[in-house]
């Protein structure tokens, strides 16, 4: 059994090892930074990994989208119809996918798709010496990998989460007014009555930033990878739990933040 | 610095924590030639040859690369200064999602400002120097075999003529003939790129003897025997002995 010295000295490395590890995290982002503005700038590159991270992402959006509108729709129709205000189904999803569902859920699911691929690709590269290959060649890794992935996820989570508030409120109005019989004008007119473009704004400046750090947390621990395949699969992992995580905590900052500002 | 050394390494050591890795090396190495350093697995070999890159900063003394000092120069500068370099990795290190071609090509497009036109023939040139045919220049890493996997990451290393170019174990994992055949490529290379400084990271005795002008003997961390290749065949150190014997 473990003796309470143990424990304390368990405790103690846990905590070093976090700030240790929260250390070289920001070092990576100043790194990060630093080359940002530098030429040369890789159009094609941030382009490529644009597709990569938004357009091959749409369908699995799409769908999660108009299920999740669909499935918030129904959930609502049946609470609002107890008091008998059905009709306001539909800005009531349309304000929770552009608050919280779409950007949130749009986060989520780059982290376990994107943001695992970035480090699965740059960990192999990693254990093959590419990224050593790099290095010898005077390219710095972070400059030629890191900087168009982390761009690519900033701008593309954003148009991901405007295609997910998109797919979310036709599901909704699909559920609504076809099979909850809900009047179509009164509907679409409830939706514009209650909805505000700040609403759309708050849930589009949260992605900005959530496909900023997942990006940043794939790429950084692609590079982190040490011992071959089994190294890949740990930073893999390590990536897309610390991305989710991540997105959560963030949304909560930033939710209290952007509810003030805006 | 001599004129004549294109590295001079004196008193290096290398701790990660309270293990000694490298323990106060020195030797230099002598501009052209081709410096071939052997060692049982886990002498420093690979460490020595990150710092030589300047990769990996010692715990005390100093690298002197082209009359440098490796110490003195700021991460930017480095990165810059490592273009004077070449290297062949242990398994050829080609960015697997690029074709044999654009894999030589990736540094001519980084850092020369030639025309499409010219790269095209400058990679051609480089390929068909070391060996590859056309009908493999479009072929991905993976469908290419592990020797000439070898020629392409050569080809790769001499894109921006190196003065100094760093063979990391090449032959490892080769059958005998392609080892051959890597041996004679790197000697080709030497030759044809005369002034340029070869230093080869080897278990490979034979071919070390066959194809070097200087071979270094590593031995936890330290230089135990640095002998022109002639004077190395007849070395009386147990250690060397040992590994020639064998």
């Amino acid at each position: 059994m473990m003796n309470a010295r143990e424990s304390v000295e368990q405790v103690g490395e846990f905590v070093l090892s976090s700030v240790d590890g929260l250390g070289r995290f920001f070092n990576f982002l100043l790194e990060f930074f630093y080359w940002l503005l530098k030429p040369p700038y890789r159009i094609r590159n941030i382009f490529a990994e644009i597709y990569f991270v938004g357009n091959k992402s749409v369908f699995i959006i799409f769908l999660a989208g108009s299920f999740t509108g669909m499935v918030v729709a129904y959930q609502t129709y049946f609470g609002f119809q107890l008091i008998n205000v059905d009709s306001l189904v539909g800005p009531v999803v349309a304000l929770s996918l552009a608050k919280e569902l779409a950007p949130v859920l749009s986060g989520l699911i780059v982290a376990g798709r994107a943001g695992a691929a970035m480090a699965a690709q740059i960990g192999t590269m990693k254990v093959t010496e590419q990224v050593d290959a790099l290095e010898v060649m005077g390219i710095s890794p972070v400059h030629y990998l890191a900087v168009p992935k982390i761009i690519a996820g900033t701008i593309a989570l954003p148009l991901l989460t405007i295609l997910f508030q998109f797919v979310g409120n036709v599901g909704s109005w699909v559920v609504g007014t076809k099979v909850f019989v809900i009047d179509e004008a009164l509907y679409l007119s409830k939706v514009s009555e209650f909805m505000y473009m700040e609403d759309i704004y708050q849930g589009v400046i949260k992605s900005f930033f959530f496909g900023f750090i997942v990006a940043s947390i794939g790429t950084y621990f692609g590079f982190q990878v040490k011992n071959g395949a089994e190294g890949v699969g740990q930073g893999t992992n390590l990536a897309v739990v610390w991305g989710m995580i991540t997105v959560l905590v963030l949304d909560y900052f930033l939710t209290s933040a952007l509810v003030r500002i805006l | 610095m001599s004129d004549e050394n294109a590295i001079e390494i004196s008193g290096l050591t290398k701790m990660f924590g309270k293990q000694t890795v490298l323990d106060s090396l020195s030797f230099d190495v002598k501009k052209g030639s081709i410096t071939t350093i052997l060692g049982f697995s886990g002498a420093g070999k690979s460490t020595l040859l990150k710092h030589i890159l300047g990769l990996v900063r010692p715990t005390k003394g100093s690298i002197s690369v082209l009359g440098r000092d490796l110490a003195k120069l700021k991460p930017v500068e480095l990165m810059a200064f490592r273009r004077n370099f070449g290297m062949l990795f242990q398994y050829a290190a080609l960015f697997d999602y690029m074709s044999a071609f654009d894999n030589v090509a990736f540094p001519i497009r980084e850092f020369l400002k030639d025309s499409e036109q010219m790269v095209e023939q400058k990679v051609k040139d480089l390929l068909e120097s070391v060996g590859i045919t056309e009908m493999s220049f479009y072929k991905l890493p993976s469908e290419l075999s592990g020797g000439m996997r070898k020629r392409v990451g050569l080809a790769r290393a001499l894109a921006l003529s190196p003065s100094i170019m760093l063979y990391d174990e090449p032959t490892t994992g080769l059958d005998p003939i392609t080892t051959n055949m890597v041996n004679e490529l790197i000697a080709d290379t030497a030759h044809k790129n005369k002034g340029m400084t070869s230093i080869i990271i080897s278990h490979d005795v034979k071919a070390s003897l066959k194809i070097s002008d200087y071979v270094a003997f590593l031995d936890k961390g330290k230089i135990v025997e640095y002998l022109p290749v002639h004077e190395f065949e007849k070395s009386s150190n147990p250690y060397v002995r040992k590994f020639l014997d064998l």
